[in-house]
């Protein structure tokens, strides 16, 4: 049985072991590749010229930074839009969300945008945030939030969003369609260190955001009536969770197109190991969540020999039997 | 540290049909105020109002002689408490967590619980006797035990005003008198005053200097129990044959019901 209660020194622990794993998975998935590569001949003196080097840190690592960016930024968002939402099958890419974000994204891109510019990112975001108004707004009724109704409108959008693109992929070029795709499913492949900092800042600004209205999530499993009868000022908590969710989905996806389930299996499972208060959860969902993707990624790069699998594949094979498992969970306890 | 809440005149609803009409009421410090009606009579949307969770469309209700709309919900949140009737339970939180968020209006936002939160969450459970659940989760705990863990986090807020929607609902029969004992002390000892929606008349009768008979949205009746609890009013009300008495110890009246055939059973 977990503590009654979360103390400042629970917090620091807990957030130490979690980065003190992330830094492991790091160094550790750096070492694993198809492609064999040392590091002590990278690290010796002049090493800096051998294959080993541009192996390690001009592929692996980036390509790991990234990941950890990308699945940290996914998992916070899904925390947070779970606790806002009140519903535990809430995730960017349940909601559609992600794909809200990832069609203004091939938008952008077909627009003539760089898929490392900073056009990308900003319409991800634009697209997220749509996504997720629509969701919030169409389950609303009489100043409520209806929860199965949240799950619905999600799974319309997402549809809608996911049609919105196949449109799109039919009437382009045949050579614009495969760029599409390839972005679309999920590839985490980069060599620039540039695009991993600027998607890092993205996401640590969203995550900073959050963490400033994690109380308040707590507060909000009473009820919308009940949070704010606690003194919560219910619609500007909202309003600016969307836009930090939406900062992190769009960052995310405008980077690495979509990447299935991170945001609903990793805080799913910080809070039966954790507890559910938001102050932890959410810094802990984006360390785990880091550490999560690293190794998805890892497994995507090596499971097939040589041939590389999108990430997306792997971590939707893992999460969509851990969604039906938690679905079940819900409906036994009475709650879906 | 004492405050008047009070609404004037307040109407409302939702949707185009009104569930509150032309309500005033005034809840003093050191005032417990019962509301009693049939069901659908608005009890509920009247505490709802009274709490700030809906506007009135005409009327005003005033914290303290200032309007609750103008104040920030945190400012209200540490003066009025809320337990809520079926307030949902949305995450697996603790006993002790659930109090402790009794105390987040009076603590700056990110704040950790200090040893002072403690002391008061832990005696508010001690009050609602569940000192011994404290690391429990809230929704392994059976009905009546999770409306008293509600009642105490509404205690840790030490609020000036409670406002209470039928808080012994799902209680047993110690519970009951244990909980409107809890808020009787605290309007004699600390002047705080509370609005308590109850479905059992002879609680309200018990515990309630002044009562409100709401019926179709409107007070039908005002006053001591004594004069709102008889027969005739009863009747009217809730469309129900009762029988009104004497309580032998208290002097109060007591409520009985009556079968429709009138009849003594056998």
């Amino acid at each position: 049985m977990r503590a009654p209660y979360l103390t400042a020194r629970r917090l620091v622990v807990t957030l130490a072991v979690l980065a003190l794993g992330l830094a492991a998975s790091l160094a550790i998935t750096l070492l694993i590749g198809p492609a064999h590569a040392s590091l002590r001949i990278a690290l010796a003196p002049g090493g800096g010229a051998t294959p080993d080097a541009t192996i390690l840190f001009r592929t692996r690592l980036p390509r790991l930074l990234l990941a950890a960016v990308v699945g940290g930024s996914l998992s916070a968002a899904g925390a947070a839009l779970q606790g806002l939402l009140g519903n535990p099958l809430a995730c960017p890419h349940v909601l559609g969300v992600s794909a809200g974000a990832a069609l203004a994204g091939v938008l952008a891109l077909l627009a003539g945008a760089d898929a490392v510019s900073g056009s990308v990112p900003a319409a991800a975001f634009v697209g997220a945030l749509a996504a997720i108004g629509v969701v919030s707004f169409g389950a609303r009724a009489g100043g409520r939030t209806a929860p199965h109704a949240v799950l619905l409108i999600g799974v319309v959008c997402n549809a809608i969003a996911a049609a919105g693109i196949m449109l799109v992929n039919a009437v382009v070029s045949y050579s614009q369609a495969q760029g599409v795709l390839f972005w679309i499913m999920g590839a985490l492949s980069t060599q620039s260190y540039g695009l991993v900092g600027w998607t890092a800042v993205y996401a640590l600004l969203g995550l900073a955001w959050l963490l400033r209205y994690s109380q308040d999530l707590n507060l909000l499993a009473a009820g919308e009536e009940g949070a704010l009868q606690l003194g919560v000022e219910v619609e500007r908590v909202r309003r600016a969770v969307f836009l930090a969710a939406s900062l992190l989905v769009g960052a995310a996806v405008s980077v690495s197109g979509m990447i299935a389930f991170v945001g609903l299996i990793v805080p799913h499972l910080l809070r039966l190991i954790l507890g559910p208060d938001h102050r932890l959860l959410l810094p802990a969902s984006f360390l785990g969540g880091a550490a999560f993707l690293v190794w998805a990624d890892t497994l995507a790069r090596v499971a097939l020999g040589p041939a590389e699998l999108p990430v997306g594949v792997v971590t939707a094979l893992l999460g969509g039997p851990f969604f039906i498992f938690l679905l079940r969970r819900e409906l036994k306890r009475g709650l879906a | 540290m004492s405050a008047t809440v009070e609404a004037e005149r307040v109407t409302t609803g939702y949707g185009a049909r009104d569930v509150v009409t032309d309500v005033t009421v005034t809840v003093a410090p050191g005032d417990v105020v019962g509301v009693i009606g049939p069901n659908g009579c608005g009890k509920t949307t009247l505490v709802r109002l009274l709490s700030g969770a809906l506007a009135p469309r005409s009327g005003t209700v005033r914290l303290d002689g200032r309007p609750l709309a103008s104040l920030a919900r945190r400012e209200v949140a540490r003066r009025v408490a809320v337990v809520a009737q079926d307030a949902p339970l949305l995450l697996p939180f603790t006993v002790l967590e659930t109090v402790l968020m009794g105390r987040a209006p009076h603590l700056p936002p990110l704040a950790f619980p200090r040893g002072e939160d403690l002391t008061i969450a832990r005696a508010a459970l001690a009050r609602v006797d569940l000192h011994d659940l404290e690391a429990r989760p809230l929704v392994a705990l059976s009905g009546g035990e999770r409306q008293r863990v509600l009642l105490a986090r509404a205690l840790a807020q030490e609020p000036e005003v409670l406002l209470l929607d039928e808080p012994t609902t799902h209680l047993d029969l110690r519970h009951q008198v244990g909980i409107l004992d809890v808020v009787r002390e605290l309007g004699r000892k600390r002047g705080v005053g509370a609005l308590v929606v109850l479905h059992d008349l002879n609680l309200a009768a018990l515990y309630c200097r002044h009562l409100l008979l709401l019926v179709g949205g409107r007070v039908a009746y005002a006053g001591p129990p004594a004069e709102v609890l008889t027969e005739e009013r009863l009747a009217e009300a809730f469309g129900a044959h009762v029988h009104v008495g004497r309580h032998a110890i208290t002097g109060e009246p007591i409520v009985l019901p009556l079968r429709r055939d009138g009849r003594v059973p056998g």
